[in-house]
Protein backbone atom coordinates (compact mmCIF):
# COMPACT_ATOMS: atom_id res chain seq x y z
CA UNK A 1 0.00 0.00 0.00
CA UNK A 2 1.36 3.46 -0.88
CA UNK A 3 -0.24 7.01 -0.40
CA UNK A 4 0.87 8.86 -3.34
CA UNK A 5 0.33 12.91 -3.61
CA UNK A 6 -0.94 12.52 -7.21
CA UNK A 7 -4.08 15.05 -7.25
CA UNK A 8 -4.83 16.70 -10.52
CA UNK A 9 -2.22 15.82 -12.48
CA UNK A 10 -3.60 16.62 -15.97
CA UNK A 11 -2.03 16.39 -19.06
CA UNK A 12 -0.15 19.44 -20.18
CA UNK A 13 0.95 20.29 -16.24
CA UNK A 14 3.45 23.04 -15.72
CA UNK A 15 4.52 23.96 -12.75
CA UNK A 16 6.64 26.47 -14.52
CA UNK A 17 3.42 28.15 -16.12
CA UNK A 18 2.46 28.85 -12.59
CA UNK A 19 1.22 32.96 -12.47
CA UNK A 20 3.44 35.11 -10.09
CA UNK A 21 2.96 38.76 -9.37
CA UNK A 22 5.95 39.81 -11.17
CA UNK A 23 4.62 38.87 -14.55
CA UNK A 24 2.88 41.49 -16.75
CA UNK A 25 -0.35 41.53 -18.18
CA UNK A 26 0.89 40.88 -21.71
CA UNK A 27 2.15 37.38 -20.48
CA UNK A 28 -0.43 36.52 -18.20
CA UNK A 29 -3.69 34.00 -19.85
CA UNK A 30 -6.72 36.61 -20.63
CA UNK A 31 -9.08 36.71 -17.88
CA UNK A 32 -7.39 35.07 -15.13
CA UNK A 33 -7.98 31.55 -16.31
CA UNK A 34 -5.95 29.21 -15.16
CA UNK A 35 -5.01 26.83 -17.63
CA UNK A 36 -2.77 23.98 -15.71
CA UNK A 37 -4.21 21.73 -13.88
CA UNK A 38 -2.95 20.59 -10.76
CA UNK A 39 -0.82 24.01 -10.09
CA UNK A 40 -2.17 24.93 -6.46
CA UNK A 41 0.73 23.29 -5.20
CA UNK A 42 2.89 26.38 -6.57
CA UNK A 43 1.10 28.70 -4.89
CA UNK A 44 2.44 28.19 -1.17
CA UNK A 45 -0.33 29.32 1.49
CA UNK A 46 1.84 27.75 4.19
CA UNK A 47 2.46 31.65 5.48
CA UNK A 48 -1.39 32.16 6.36
CA UNK A 49 -0.20 29.42 9.09
CA UNK A 50 -0.27 31.25 12.58
CA UNK A 51 -0.02 27.86 14.52
CA UNK A 52 2.39 24.93 13.65
CA UNK A 53 1.71 21.28 14.27
CA UNK A 54 4.58 19.31 15.15
CA UNK A 55 5.03 15.53 14.83
CA UNK A 56 6.47 13.54 18.04
CA UNK A 57 7.83 10.52 16.20
CA UNK A 58 8.11 8.31 19.24
CA UNK A 59 4.22 8.69 19.85
CA UNK A 60 3.45 8.04 15.93
CA UNK A 61 1.86 5.02 15.32
CA UNK A 62 1.21 5.64 11.92
CA UNK A 63 -2.28 5.20 11.82
CA UNK A 64 -3.07 8.05 8.93
CA UNK A 65 -5.83 9.50 10.75
CA UNK A 66 -3.54 13.05 10.14
CA UNK A 67 -3.62 12.16 6.38
CA UNK A 68 -7.29 11.02 6.25
CA UNK A 69 -8.30 14.54 7.75
CA UNK A 70 -6.26 16.66 6.61
CA UNK A 71 -8.01 19.10 4.40
CA UNK A 72 -4.98 20.13 2.34
CA UNK A 73 -2.33 17.54 1.10
CA UNK A 74 -0.69 18.45 3.98
CA UNK A 75 0.61 15.42 5.38
CA UNK A 76 3.14 13.65 3.72
CA UNK A 77 3.70 9.74 3.74
CA UNK A 78 5.83 7.30 2.45
CA UNK A 79 4.93 3.56 2.10
CA UNK A 80 1.77 4.17 4.28
CA UNK A 81 3.97 5.55 7.13
CA UNK A 82 4.09 9.15 7.89
CA UNK A 83 7.02 11.06 6.70
CA UNK A 84 6.44 14.75 7.18
CA UNK A 85 4.36 17.98 7.16
CA UNK A 86 4.35 20.01 4.03
CA UNK A 87 4.90 23.50 5.31
CA UNK A 88 4.60 24.96 2.46
CA UNK A 89 0.92 24.23 2.23
CA UNK A 90 -0.23 23.48 5.81
CA UNK A 91 -2.37 26.54 6.66
CA UNK A 92 -2.30 25.47 10.46
CA UNK A 93 -6.06 24.55 11.01
CA UNK A 94 -4.64 21.74 13.39
CA UNK A 95 -7.24 18.99 12.70
CA UNK A 96 -4.64 16.43 12.34
CA UNK A 97 -3.91 17.26 16.21
CA UNK A 98 -7.94 17.16 17.08
CA UNK A 99 -7.71 13.61 15.27
CA UNK A 100 -4.70 11.99 16.13
CA UNK A 101 -5.45 9.02 18.89
CA UNK A 102 -2.05 9.17 20.63
CA UNK A 103 -1.98 13.07 20.76
CA UNK A 104 1.34 12.35 18.55
CA UNK A 105 1.14 16.30 17.01
CA UNK A 106 2.07 19.09 19.36
CA UNK A 107 0.54 22.41 18.02
CA UNK A 108 2.27 25.52 19.05
CA UNK A 109 2.16 28.99 17.86
CA UNK A 110 4.19 29.74 14.85
CA UNK A 111 6.37 32.41 16.54
CA UNK A 112 7.19 29.83 19.63
CA UNK A 113 8.22 27.25 17.38
CA UNK A 114 11.95 26.98 18.25
CA UNK A 115 14.55 26.92 15.40
CA UNK A 116 14.54 23.06 16.38
CA UNK A 117 11.25 22.08 15.97
CA UNK A 118 11.37 24.16 12.37
CA UNK A 119 14.57 21.96 11.75
CA UNK A 120 13.43 18.75 13.28
CA UNK A 121 10.41 19.31 10.80
CA UNK A 122 11.37 20.57 7.67
CA UNK A 123 13.48 18.07 5.92
CA UNK A 124 13.36 18.95 2.92
CA UNK B 1 -26.15 32.08 -52.84
CA UNK B 2 -28.38 35.60 -51.73
CA UNK B 3 -32.25 35.83 -52.00
CA UNK B 4 -34.73 38.61 -51.39
CA UNK B 5 -37.53 38.13 -48.44
CA UNK B 6 -39.59 40.09 -46.94
CA UNK B 7 -39.25 39.62 -43.23
CA UNK B 8 -39.66 41.36 -39.37
CA UNK B 9 -36.32 42.52 -37.58
CA UNK B 10 -37.38 39.83 -35.62
CA UNK B 11 -37.76 37.25 -38.09
CA UNK B 12 -34.52 38.31 -40.08
CA UNK B 13 -32.77 38.11 -36.85
CA UNK B 14 -34.21 34.33 -35.75
CA UNK B 15 -33.06 33.55 -39.42
CA UNK B 16 -29.87 34.72 -38.95
CA UNK B 17 -29.55 33.15 -35.48
CA UNK B 18 -30.80 29.46 -37.29
CA UNK B 19 -28.13 29.96 -40.30
CA UNK B 20 -25.52 30.44 -37.38
CA UNK B 21 -26.44 27.63 -35.86
CA UNK B 22 -25.06 27.89 -32.27
CA UNK B 23 -24.59 24.89 -29.95
CA UNK B 24 -26.33 26.46 -27.10
CA UNK B 25 -29.14 28.82 -26.77
CA UNK B 26 -30.25 29.79 -23.43
CA UNK B 27 -33.41 32.82 -23.32
CA UNK B 28 -36.04 34.26 -21.96
CA UNK B 29 -38.68 35.86 -23.66
CA UNK B 30 -39.83 39.32 -23.33
CA UNK B 31 -41.77 42.31 -25.32
CA UNK B 32 -40.11 43.47 -27.97
CA UNK B 33 -37.95 40.46 -28.03
CA UNK B 34 -40.39 37.48 -27.87
CA UNK B 35 -40.51 36.73 -31.11
CA UNK B 36 -37.05 35.96 -31.48
CA UNK B 37 -36.65 32.89 -29.32
CA UNK B 38 -40.39 32.08 -30.04
CA UNK B 39 -39.09 31.60 -33.96
CA UNK B 40 -35.74 30.38 -32.90
CA UNK B 41 -37.16 27.78 -30.95
CA UNK B 42 -39.30 26.23 -33.43
CA UNK B 43 -36.40 25.71 -35.56
CA UNK B 44 -35.10 24.13 -32.69
CA UNK B 45 -38.08 21.53 -32.73
CA UNK B 46 -38.36 21.28 -36.29
CA UNK B 47 -34.81 20.16 -36.11
CA UNK B 48 -33.80 22.97 -38.39
CA UNK B 49 -30.98 23.57 -36.08
CA UNK B 50 -28.40 21.62 -33.86
CA UNK B 51 -29.16 24.28 -31.02
CA UNK B 52 -29.48 22.55 -27.16
CA UNK B 53 -32.21 24.92 -26.12
CA UNK B 54 -32.13 26.36 -22.38
CA UNK B 55 -35.21 27.06 -21.26
CA UNK B 56 -34.84 29.41 -17.97
CA UNK B 57 -36.48 31.35 -15.35
CA UNK B 58 -35.04 34.19 -15.70
CA UNK B 59 -32.63 36.93 -17.57
CA UNK B 60 -30.74 36.78 -14.91
CA UNK B 61 -30.55 32.68 -15.94
CA UNK B 62 -30.22 33.12 -19.54
CA UNK B 63 -27.58 35.29 -19.13
CA UNK B 64 -25.57 32.46 -16.66
CA UNK B 65 -26.62 29.76 -18.68
CA UNK B 66 -25.34 31.37 -21.68
CA UNK B 67 -21.52 32.31 -19.51
CA UNK B 68 -21.36 28.46 -18.30
CA UNK B 69 -22.10 26.58 -22.07
CA UNK B 70 -19.39 29.32 -23.69
CA UNK B 71 -17.11 28.40 -20.95
CA UNK B 72 -17.51 25.09 -21.46
CA UNK B 73 -16.99 25.20 -25.05
CA UNK B 74 -20.34 25.93 -26.85
CA UNK B 75 -20.69 28.86 -29.12
CA UNK B 76 -23.75 30.19 -27.19
CA UNK B 77 -26.16 33.15 -27.71
CA UNK B 78 -28.93 34.20 -26.11
CA UNK B 79 -31.42 37.67 -26.41
CA UNK B 80 -33.39 40.03 -24.54
CA UNK B 81 -34.34 43.44 -24.67
CA UNK B 82 -35.16 46.34 -21.72
CA UNK B 83 -36.17 45.43 -18.18
CA UNK B 84 -34.05 41.60 -19.33
CA UNK B 85 -31.02 43.18 -20.08
CA UNK B 86 -31.38 45.04 -16.84
CA UNK B 87 -31.63 41.83 -15.07
CA UNK B 88 -28.62 40.27 -16.63
CA UNK B 89 -26.70 43.49 -14.92
CA UNK B 90 -24.17 41.40 -13.51
CA UNK B 91 -23.50 38.19 -15.54
CA UNK B 92 -22.80 40.78 -18.71
CA UNK B 93 -19.82 41.96 -16.48
CA UNK B 94 -18.65 38.55 -16.26
CA UNK B 95 -18.93 37.15 -19.22
CA UNK B 96 -17.23 40.01 -20.74
CA UNK B 97 -14.52 39.58 -17.94
CA UNK B 98 -14.16 36.36 -18.60
CA UNK B 99 -13.21 36.42 -22.27
CA UNK B 100 -16.41 34.57 -23.59
CA UNK B 101 -17.32 35.12 -27.09
CA UNK B 102 -21.24 35.36 -26.51
CA UNK B 103 -23.88 36.84 -29.14
CA UNK B 104 -26.77 38.48 -28.13
CA UNK B 105 -29.16 40.62 -30.25
CA UNK B 106 -30.82 43.03 -27.98
CA UNK B 107 -34.13 44.69 -29.06
CA UNK B 108 -33.95 48.37 -27.83
CA UNK B 109 -37.09 49.00 -25.42
CA UNK B 110 -37.31 51.82 -22.61
CA UNK B 111 -36.90 50.40 -19.19
CA UNK B 112 -39.50 50.89 -16.21
CA UNK B 113 -40.76 52.94 -14.68
CA UNK B 114 -43.51 53.76 -15.67
CA UNK B 115 -43.81 50.81 -17.67
CA UNK B 116 -43.06 50.80 -21.22
CA UNK B 117 -42.63 48.49 -23.74
CA UNK B 118 -41.58 50.84 -26.75
CA UNK B 119 -38.16 51.59 -28.14
CA UNK B 120 -35.65 54.01 -27.09
CA UNK B 121 -31.95 53.05 -26.26
CA UNK B 122 -31.41 53.52 -22.13
CA UNK B 123 -31.58 49.55 -22.18
CA UNK B 124 -28.25 49.04 -23.96
CA UNK B 125 -26.97 52.59 -23.54
CA UNK B 126 -27.04 51.50 -19.89
CA UNK B 127 -24.72 48.39 -20.71
CA UNK B 128 -22.47 50.51 -22.48
CA UNK B 129 -19.48 50.14 -20.05
CA UNK B 130 -19.92 46.17 -19.38
CA UNK B 131 -17.07 45.19 -21.34
CA UNK B 132 -19.58 44.12 -24.06
CA UNK B 133 -18.91 45.10 -28.12
CA UNK B 134 -21.84 47.19 -29.50
CA UNK B 135 -23.24 46.79 -33.11
CA UNK B 136 -26.42 49.09 -33.42
CA UNK B 137 -28.43 48.38 -36.88
CA UNK B 138 -30.89 50.68 -38.67
CA UNK B 139 -33.06 48.32 -40.24
CA UNK B 140 -33.78 44.76 -40.29
CA UNK B 141 -30.84 43.97 -42.84
CA UNK B 142 -28.32 45.49 -40.94
CA UNK B 143 -29.44 43.76 -37.70
CA UNK B 144 -29.74 40.37 -39.85
CA UNK B 145 -26.14 41.60 -41.39
CA UNK B 146 -24.32 42.65 -37.69
CA UNK B 147 -25.83 39.26 -36.12
CA UNK B 148 -23.49 37.34 -38.42
CA UNK B 149 -20.64 39.12 -38.24
CA UNK B 150 -20.70 39.41 -34.19
CA UNK B 151 -19.80 35.90 -34.29
CA UNK B 152 -16.75 36.37 -36.50
CA UNK B 153 -15.86 39.75 -34.34
CA UNK B 154 -16.71 37.74 -30.88
CA UNK B 155 -14.84 34.60 -31.72
CA UNK B 156 -11.66 35.99 -33.20
CA UNK B 157 -8.18 35.60 -31.03
CA UNK B 158 -7.50 38.75 -30.50
CA UNK B 159 -10.69 40.21 -28.97
CA UNK B 160 -12.76 37.07 -27.47
CA UNK B 161 -15.14 39.54 -25.92
CA UNK B 162 -19.01 39.32 -26.13
CA UNK B 163 -21.02 41.00 -28.56
CA UNK B 164 -24.51 42.79 -28.25
CA UNK B 165 -26.63 43.30 -32.02
CA UNK B 166 -29.01 46.00 -31.38
CA UNK B 167 -32.17 47.17 -33.33
CA UNK B 168 -34.84 49.26 -32.16
CA UNK B 169 -38.28 47.63 -30.66
CA UNK B 170 -41.50 47.95 -32.84
CA UNK B 171 -40.08 49.58 -34.90
CA UNK B 172 -37.86 47.72 -36.58
CA UNK B 173 -38.20 44.51 -34.62
CA UNK B 174 -42.03 44.22 -35.86
CA UNK B 175 -42.14 45.75 -38.95
CA UNK B 176 -42.38 44.32 -42.14
CA UNK B 177 -39.44 44.90 -44.71
CA UNK B 178 -37.59 43.38 -47.99
CA UNK B 179 -34.36 42.56 -47.12
CA UNK B 180 -31.78 40.17 -49.26
CA UNK B 181 -30.49 37.00 -46.70
CA UNK B 182 -27.53 35.05 -47.82
CA UNK B 183 -27.26 31.33 -48.45
CA UNK B 184 -27.07 29.08 -45.25
CA UNK B 185 -23.52 27.57 -46.69
CA UNK B 186 -22.25 31.06 -46.98
CA UNK B 187 -23.23 31.41 -43.86
CA UNK B 188 -22.03 28.58 -42.43
CA UNK B 189 -18.26 28.87 -44.36
CA UNK B 190 -18.24 32.92 -42.95
CA UNK B 191 -18.99 31.96 -39.40
CA UNK B 192 -16.60 28.71 -39.48
CA UNK B 193 -16.75 26.68 -36.56
CA UNK B 194 -15.65 27.42 -32.81
CA UNK B 195 -12.58 26.26 -31.91
CA UNK B 196 -12.08 27.91 -28.44
CA UNK B 197 -8.40 27.31 -27.03
CA UNK B 198 -9.23 26.78 -23.49
CA UNK B 199 -13.17 24.94 -22.44
CA UNK B 200 -14.21 23.47 -19.30
CA UNK B 201 -15.15 20.14 -21.77
CA UNK B 202 -11.52 19.47 -22.63
CA UNK B 203 -10.57 16.56 -20.23
CA UNK B 204 -7.70 16.66 -21.46
CA UNK B 205 -6.61 19.58 -20.45
CA UNK B 206 -8.54 20.98 -17.49
CA UNK B 207 -8.70 24.59 -16.76
CA UNK B 208 -10.58 27.07 -14.31
CA UNK B 209 -12.45 30.04 -15.31
CA UNK B 210 -12.95 32.70 -13.16
CA UNK B 211 -11.28 31.91 -10.00
CA UNK B 212 -10.74 34.94 -7.36
CA UNK B 213 -8.30 37.19 -8.32
CA UNK B 214 -7.28 40.07 -6.37
CA UNK B 215 -4.56 43.03 -5.79
CA UNK B 216 -1.84 41.04 -7.60
CA UNK B 217 -3.62 40.14 -10.55
CA UNK B 218 -6.97 42.45 -11.23
CA UNK B 219 -5.77 45.05 -12.58
CA UNK B 220 -3.53 43.38 -15.61
CA UNK B 221 -6.62 41.13 -16.87
CA UNK B 222 -8.70 44.27 -16.86
CA UNK B 223 -5.34 45.56 -18.90
CA UNK B 224 -5.99 42.88 -21.24
CA UNK B 225 -9.69 43.49 -21.51
CA UNK B 226 -9.31 47.27 -22.68
CA UNK B 227 -6.75 45.91 -24.98
CA UNK B 228 -9.00 43.05 -26.60
CA UNK B 229 -11.40 46.32 -26.60
CA UNK B 230 -8.79 48.07 -28.88
CA UNK B 231 -7.99 45.35 -30.71
CA UNK B 232 -11.74 44.86 -31.86
CA UNK B 233 -11.66 47.90 -34.09
CA UNK B 234 -9.27 46.20 -36.23
CA UNK B 235 -11.44 42.94 -36.34
CA UNK B 236 -14.45 44.84 -36.47
CA UNK B 237 -13.46 46.27 -39.73
CA UNK B 238 -11.69 43.20 -41.36
CA UNK B 239 -14.75 41.23 -41.08
CA UNK B 240 -17.08 44.16 -42.32
CA UNK B 241 -14.92 44.20 -45.53
CA UNK B 242 -15.12 40.12 -45.48
CA UNK B 243 -18.63 40.31 -45.35
CA UNK B 244 -18.92 42.69 -47.94
CA UNK B 245 -17.33 40.24 -49.99
CA UNK B 246 -20.34 37.79 -49.80
CA UNK B 247 -22.81 39.76 -49.47
CA UNK B 248 -22.02 43.08 -51.61
CA UNK B 249 -22.55 45.00 -48.42
CA UNK B 250 -19.92 46.86 -46.49
CA UNK B 251 -19.55 47.50 -43.07
CA UNK B 252 -17.18 49.82 -41.16
CA UNK B 253 -17.35 51.89 -37.75
CA UNK B 254 -20.22 54.52 -39.15
CA UNK B 255 -22.12 55.46 -42.57
CA UNK B 256 -21.19 59.08 -43.64
CA UNK B 257 -24.19 60.04 -44.99
CA UNK B 258 -23.64 63.37 -47.68
CA UNK B 259 -21.41 64.50 -44.95
CA UNK B 260 -17.73 65.06 -46.61
CA UNK B 261 -19.18 69.04 -47.45
CA UNK B 262 -21.68 69.22 -44.90
CA UNK B 263 -21.33 72.19 -42.58
CA UNK B 264 -24.40 70.54 -40.30
CA UNK B 265 -24.71 67.34 -39.67
CA UNK B 266 -26.72 65.35 -37.06
CA UNK B 267 -25.48 61.72 -35.10
CA UNK B 268 -27.59 59.45 -34.91
CA UNK B 269 -28.42 55.55 -34.76
CA UNK B 270 -30.80 52.84 -35.30
CA UNK B 271 -34.28 53.07 -37.30
CA UNK B 272 -34.38 57.50 -36.63
CA UNK B 273 -31.32 57.89 -39.40
CA UNK B 274 -33.51 56.72 -41.93
CA UNK B 275 -35.97 59.50 -41.30
CA UNK B 276 -33.25 61.47 -41.09
CA UNK B 277 -31.66 60.87 -44.06
CA UNK B 278 -35.12 61.73 -45.83
CA UNK B 279 -34.70 65.16 -44.37
CA UNK B 280 -30.73 66.09 -45.27
CA UNK B 281 -31.84 64.72 -49.16
CA UNK B 282 -34.75 67.52 -49.00
CA UNK B 283 -32.50 69.74 -47.57
CA UNK B 284 -29.55 69.11 -49.73
CA UNK B 285 -32.30 69.71 -52.57
CA UNK B 286 -32.76 73.57 -50.99
CA UNK B 287 -28.95 73.68 -51.58
CA UNK B 288 -28.20 73.50 -48.08
CA UNK B 289 -25.04 71.56 -47.10
CA UNK B 290 -26.87 69.35 -44.11
CA UNK B 291 -25.24 65.68 -43.78
CA UNK B 292 -25.42 63.00 -41.40
CA UNK B 293 -23.34 60.23 -39.16
CA UNK B 294 -25.37 57.19 -38.53
CA UNK B 295 -22.90 55.55 -35.45
CA UNK B 296 -22.90 51.42 -35.75
CA UNK B 297 -20.04 50.82 -33.34
CA UNK B 298 -20.48 52.10 -29.73
CA UNK B 299 -17.82 49.99 -28.05
CA UNK B 300 -15.07 50.35 -28.72
CA UNK B 301 -16.06 53.89 -29.15
CA UNK B 302 -14.16 55.12 -32.56
CA UNK B 303 -12.95 58.18 -31.54
CA UNK B 304 -10.49 59.55 -33.76
CA UNK B 305 -12.12 58.21 -36.84
CA UNK B 306 -15.43 59.79 -35.88
CA UNK B 307 -13.57 63.05 -35.14
CA UNK B 308 -12.37 63.07 -38.31
CA UNK B 309 -15.29 62.85 -40.33
CA UNK B 310 -17.09 65.37 -38.14
CA UNK B 311 -13.64 68.13 -38.51
CA UNK B 312 -14.94 70.18 -40.85
CA UNK B 313 -18.50 70.26 -39.74
CA UNK B 314 -19.56 73.85 -38.01
CA UNK B 315 -22.75 72.91 -35.73
CA UNK B 316 -22.96 68.85 -34.94
CA UNK B 317 -26.08 67.81 -33.19
CA UNK B 318 -25.66 64.60 -31.54
CA UNK B 319 -29.35 62.73 -31.64
CA UNK B 320 -29.61 60.67 -28.27
CA UNK B 321 -32.35 57.98 -27.98
CA UNK B 322 -31.78 57.82 -24.09
CA UNK B 323 -30.97 59.91 -21.16
CA UNK B 324 -28.24 60.11 -18.73
CA UNK B 325 -29.76 62.28 -15.87
CA UNK B 326 -26.25 63.58 -15.65
CA UNK B 327 -27.28 67.05 -17.13
CA UNK B 328 -24.62 66.67 -19.58
CA UNK B 329 -27.23 65.27 -22.18
CA UNK B 330 -27.36 61.63 -23.65
CA UNK B 331 -24.75 59.31 -23.47
CA UNK B 332 -23.73 59.81 -27.72
CA UNK B 333 -22.87 63.60 -26.58
CA UNK B 334 -20.22 63.77 -24.13
CA UNK B 335 -18.22 61.29 -25.56
CA UNK B 336 -18.20 62.81 -29.50
CA UNK B 337 -18.34 66.40 -27.91
CA UNK B 338 -14.91 64.50 -26.23
CA UNK B 339 -13.36 63.19 -29.40
CA UNK B 340 -13.64 66.69 -31.11
CA UNK B 341 -11.63 68.31 -28.56
CA UNK B 342 -8.20 67.72 -29.56
CA UNK B 343 -8.77 68.85 -32.77
CA UNK B 344 -9.56 72.32 -31.60
CA UNK B 345 -11.46 72.66 -35.21
CA UNK B 346 -14.08 75.05 -33.32
CA UNK B 347 -16.87 73.10 -33.98
CA UNK B 348 -20.49 73.90 -32.18
CA UNK B 349 -22.15 70.16 -30.79
CA UNK B 350 -24.68 69.87 -29.34
CA UNK B 351 -27.31 67.49 -27.96
CA UNK B 352 -31.27 65.99 -28.45
CA UNK B 353 -32.92 63.52 -26.68
CA UNK B 354 -35.69 62.17 -28.65
CA UNK B 355 -38.06 59.35 -29.32
CA UNK B 356 -38.36 58.20 -25.23
CA UNK B 357 -40.47 55.52 -24.88
CA UNK B 358 -41.34 55.18 -28.36
CA UNK B 359 -42.36 58.28 -29.37
CA UNK B 360 -42.62 59.18 -32.64
CA UNK B 361 -39.40 61.32 -34.18
CA UNK B 362 -40.69 62.55 -37.70
CA UNK B 363 -39.20 64.25 -40.15
CA UNK B 364 -40.73 67.43 -39.20
CA UNK B 365 -38.99 67.16 -35.62
CA UNK B 366 -35.63 66.42 -37.22
CA UNK B 367 -35.61 69.84 -39.81
CA UNK B 368 -36.23 71.48 -36.40
CA UNK B 369 -32.94 69.94 -35.22
CA UNK B 370 -31.15 71.46 -38.37
CA UNK B 371 -32.81 74.92 -38.55
CA UNK B 372 -31.42 75.02 -34.68
CA UNK B 373 -27.83 73.57 -36.83
CA UNK B 374 -28.40 76.33 -39.06
CA UNK B 375 -29.04 79.13 -36.65
CA UNK B 376 -25.81 78.09 -34.79
CA UNK B 377 -23.67 78.24 -37.99
CA UNK B 378 -24.73 81.90 -38.77
CA UNK B 379 -24.22 83.08 -35.62
CA UNK B 380 -21.23 80.85 -34.13
CA UNK B 381 -22.75 79.94 -31.38
CA UNK B 382 -25.48 77.99 -29.52
CA UNK B 383 -28.50 78.53 -27.53
CA UNK B 384 -29.28 75.51 -25.80
CA UNK B 385 -26.64 72.58 -25.09
CA UNK B 386 -29.18 70.18 -24.42
CA UNK B 387 -32.63 69.95 -26.20
CA UNK B 388 -35.39 67.63 -25.43
CA UNK B 389 -36.83 67.42 -28.89
CA UNK B 390 -40.27 66.25 -29.18
CA UNK B 391 -41.59 66.74 -25.70
CA UNK B 392 -44.58 68.20 -24.98
CA UNK B 393 -43.64 71.59 -22.55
Amino acid sequence: MSFNRNFGQGEGRNSAEAVTPDKGWKDLVRGGIIPTAGNAESYKTGDWRSRRPIWNEDKCIHCLMCWRFCPDVAIITDDGKFKEFDYDHCKGCGVCVSVCPTNAIDFVDEDMASDEDKQKNEQV
Amino acid sequence: MKMKVALTGNEAVAQAMKQINPDVVAAYPITPQTEIVQFFSSFVANGQVDTEFVTVESEHSAMSATVGASAAGARAMTATSANGLALMWEVLYIAASNRLPIVMPVVNRALSAPINIHCDHSDSMGARDSGWIQLYSENAQEAYDNLIQAVKIAENPKVLLPVMVMMDGFIISHALENLEVIGDEDVKKFVGEYKPDYYLLNVKNPVTFGPLDLQDFYFEHKRQQAEAMENAKEVILEVGKEFGKISGRNYGFFEKYKLDDAEMAVVVMNSAAGTAKDVVDELRAQGKKAGLLKLRVFRPFPHKEIAEALKGVKAIGVMDRAETFSDFGGPMFAPIRAAMYDLNAGNTIVDYIYGLGGRDVVPQDIKKVFEDLEAIVNKGKYDKLVTYLGVRE
